[in-house]
């Protein structure tokens, strides 16, 4: 039974998890086959996942490891302060 | 219960310590609530915090102040544990006094501390502060660390608790807030906008700075629902069961939020996807049937 490029649309994602039934992925292959609108959507959804796996994908602030105990610092500075005027 | 957010647990790229996913998540959902609880029981703590709104209960259950010294059970879940040695000594190092210790025992988890905040607060600055204020907490409740699951799961945690309580307090200050509420249509069907045929991208495209700041644009435009899903799922590789325990939400509704956010993800991105982060062309005409 052919399938409709809304309805692999809609299971587009599901598919690339492999979380659909067998039933269904062989009909979605076939449309592939065919469709080529619905197969960039599947390749271009596929490099979307591929592309933020990577661990460059996203940048961290520049400076962010350093300021990101600053709060820790100032807490345990502060912290030795009142312990010596103990 | 339905408003109960389990937390997030992460585990981003390049920065796992070691093994796959599915060791480096360790427990359910239920056993992330329940470990930095002081409660007897598992099931005892998980009633107990259930029973709380996280972005305040979980969050207001950690105190600031110094660390105190592990208890018994603390200790001997530590030493049990194998492969995870030199985090377990780190944290003895850090709860018997050795503070410099600490920045080790995070440094792993830089990145995904970050992102996790990120993910739910969508702006680089609040999502710093919901870090440090993360890394805070972590520090003065290490104690409390029972050890029942990664102590990577309990960080992020901690870190999602903050950015929450964040998100929470500036939508409570700016009535009209621009960080896009859900609309009605968000879980329904989305239409792909460009059928463009996407080459392979190499990965050296990444190092372009223009592909990375598309991407996090991308990211950026996604509603904070299908951001955290996305996240967790495809930036930090969580299967999609436990992106569903993690955020407290069905199977099904992971699976909806991730395909609204992939299509969403590949509309935003196709300008460059048509081969131009490797060729530098840049006129761009979108594909479409219609």
């Amino acid at each position: 039974m052919e399938i409709s490029c809304e309805e692999v649309w809609r299971e587009i994602s599901n598919y690339l998890e492999d979380e659909i039934s067998a039933e269904l992925h062989i009909r979605m292959e076939e449309h592939f086959k065919g469709c080529k609108h619905c197969s960039a959507v599947l390749d271009g959804s596929r490099n979307v996942v591929r592309l933020v796996s990577n661990a460059g994908a996203f940048e961290l602030p520049a400076g962010l490891s350093d300021r990101l105990y600053q709060k820790l610092d100032r807490k345990l500075s502060e912290r030795r302060e009142s312990q010596k005027k103990e | 219960m339905a408003e109960f957010r389990k937390g997030l647990v992460s585990n981003a790229v390049g920065n796992t310590p070691s093994g796959t996913q599915s060791d480096y998540m360790h427990g359910t959902a239920e056993q992330i609530v329940a470990e930095d609880t002081n409660a007897s029981t598992k099931w005892g703590n998980v009633k107990r915090i259930a029973q709380l709104d996280p972005t305040q209960g979980a969050h207001e259950m950690l105190e600031v102040g110094a660390p105190s010294r592990p208890s018994a059970t603390t200790s001997a879940v530590l030493t049990k544990r194998q492969g995870d040695a030199s985090e377990a000594e780190l944290i003895q190092r850090v709860l018997s006094g050795q503070e410099e210790a600490f920045r080790q025992l995070v440094r792993p988890y830089e990145y995904a501390v970050f992102m996790a905040a990120q993910a739910i607060l969508k702006n680089d600055a609040d999502a710093e502060d919901a870090a440090q204020d993360a890394v805070l907490k972590t520090f003065t409740n290490l104690a409390k660390f029972r050890g029942d699951s990664k102590f990577s799961t309990w960080l992020i945690r901690i870190a999602t608790n903050e950015a929450l309580m964040k998100l929470r307090k500036e939508r409570h200050q700016r009535l009209h807030d621009s960080l896009d509420e859900p609309r009605k249509d968000d879980d329904g069907d989305y239409i792909p906008r460009d059928f463009a045929d996407w080459r392979e991208i190499p990965s050296e495209a990444l190092q372009k700075k223009e592909l990375r700041q598309a991407l996090s644009r991308a990211l950026a435009a996604l509603t904070p629902k299908h951001r955290e899903v996305f996240v967790l799922r495809d930036v930090q590789h969580f299967t999609i069961e436990e992106t569903a325990q993690l955020l407290g939400i069905r199977k099904s509704a992971v699976k909806t939020r991730l395909l609204r956010a992939r299509l969403q993800m590949r509309d935003a991105l196709a300008p460059g996807m048509d081969g131009s982060w490797s060729t530098g062309r840049r006129e761009y005409k979108p594909v479409r049937p219609w």
